[in-house]
């Protein structure tokens, strides 16, 4: 058993199927996209997370000067 | 149209593996379609795939997605100078066991000398509560004007592949 990711690499044109390490600029490509992909995450989870916090203070100040909860859920649908 | 499929490689995992390449793809056809069945080993419910064309590592890869997210709120977005072509989700460690993802990767005119668009479409059901991604459809482009002569499909860290994957490349002609 190795800590080396593997690599399967099949030949068209022989069919020949050969297994090797992951090459350095392997590994650094797909460190990139991993922290692409989590800065994305990232990015949305606050993005939502904001979305709610304004819609709930929305709400709250619409409650605030009178609306009954089912005439602020109108506004929304 | 299109008027033939045929298989040109296919592999399946008898263990795991980081990545699955398939080289010296031939130039005899027009487009080429992969089609894969497959579940990686990270923690969560699901993981990212990604393609690389040529062995290129280059910021060369630009991509827009859409994804069904889990099922309440969906997501969007997009790639501009990735190291990878992004194409979708697929079943990982907490999802029920031996679920697998499909997606399918469509390349069309894979030998014209222009950049590469691609598309692909991912299909998960990982059957649990909070994270049952299902669907993504990925519009990706690889900004090289070389034919296309090899093809890997890999994830975004040290992540691997589990055994019993299965990747099918089909070439398809236009006469």
């Amino acid at each position: 058993m190795t800590d080396t990711p593997q690599a399967v690499e099949v030949n068209c044109e022989t069919g020949e199927v050969t297994t090797r390490p992951l090459t350095a600029d392997e590994i650094a490509a797909q460190a990139v996209a991993a922290q692409a992909a989590a800065d994305q995450a990232a990015a949305q989870e606050a993005e939502a997370a904001k979305v709610a916090a304004d819609k709930a203070a929305a709400q709250a100040k619409l409650a605030a000067i009178g609306l009954t909860a089912d005439e602020i859920a109108a506004l929304s649908k | 149209m299109a008027n033939t499929y045929v298989l040109i490689s296919s592999q399946v995992l008898a263990s795991s593996a980081a990545s699955v390449t398939f080289s010296s793809i031939p130039a005899t056809y027009t487009d080429l379609v992969l089609r894969c069945s497959a579940r990686m080993d990270p923690a969560g419910a699901f993981a990212n795939l990604y393609i690389r064309f040529n062995s290129d590592t280059a910021t060369n890869y630009s991509d827009a997605y859409l994804s069904t997210g889990n099922g309440t709120t969906g997501n969007s977005g997009r790639d501009t100078s990735a190291t990878l072509g992004y194409l979708g989700l697929t079943d990982a460690n907490s999802a029920t066991a031996n679920t697998f993802g499909n997606f399918e990767l469509y390349i069309p005119n894979y030998t014209a000398s222009a950049n590469k668009p691609y598309s692909s479409i991912t299909s998960l059901e990982n059957n649990t509560a909070t994270q049952g991604y299902a669907n993504a459809a990925i519009a990706g482009l690889w900004r090289n004007t070389a034919a296309i002569t090899s093809i890997t499909m890999t994830s975004d860290a040290s992540q691997s592949f589990v055994q019993y994957s299965t990747f099918y490349l089909y070439g398809i002609s236009n006469a």
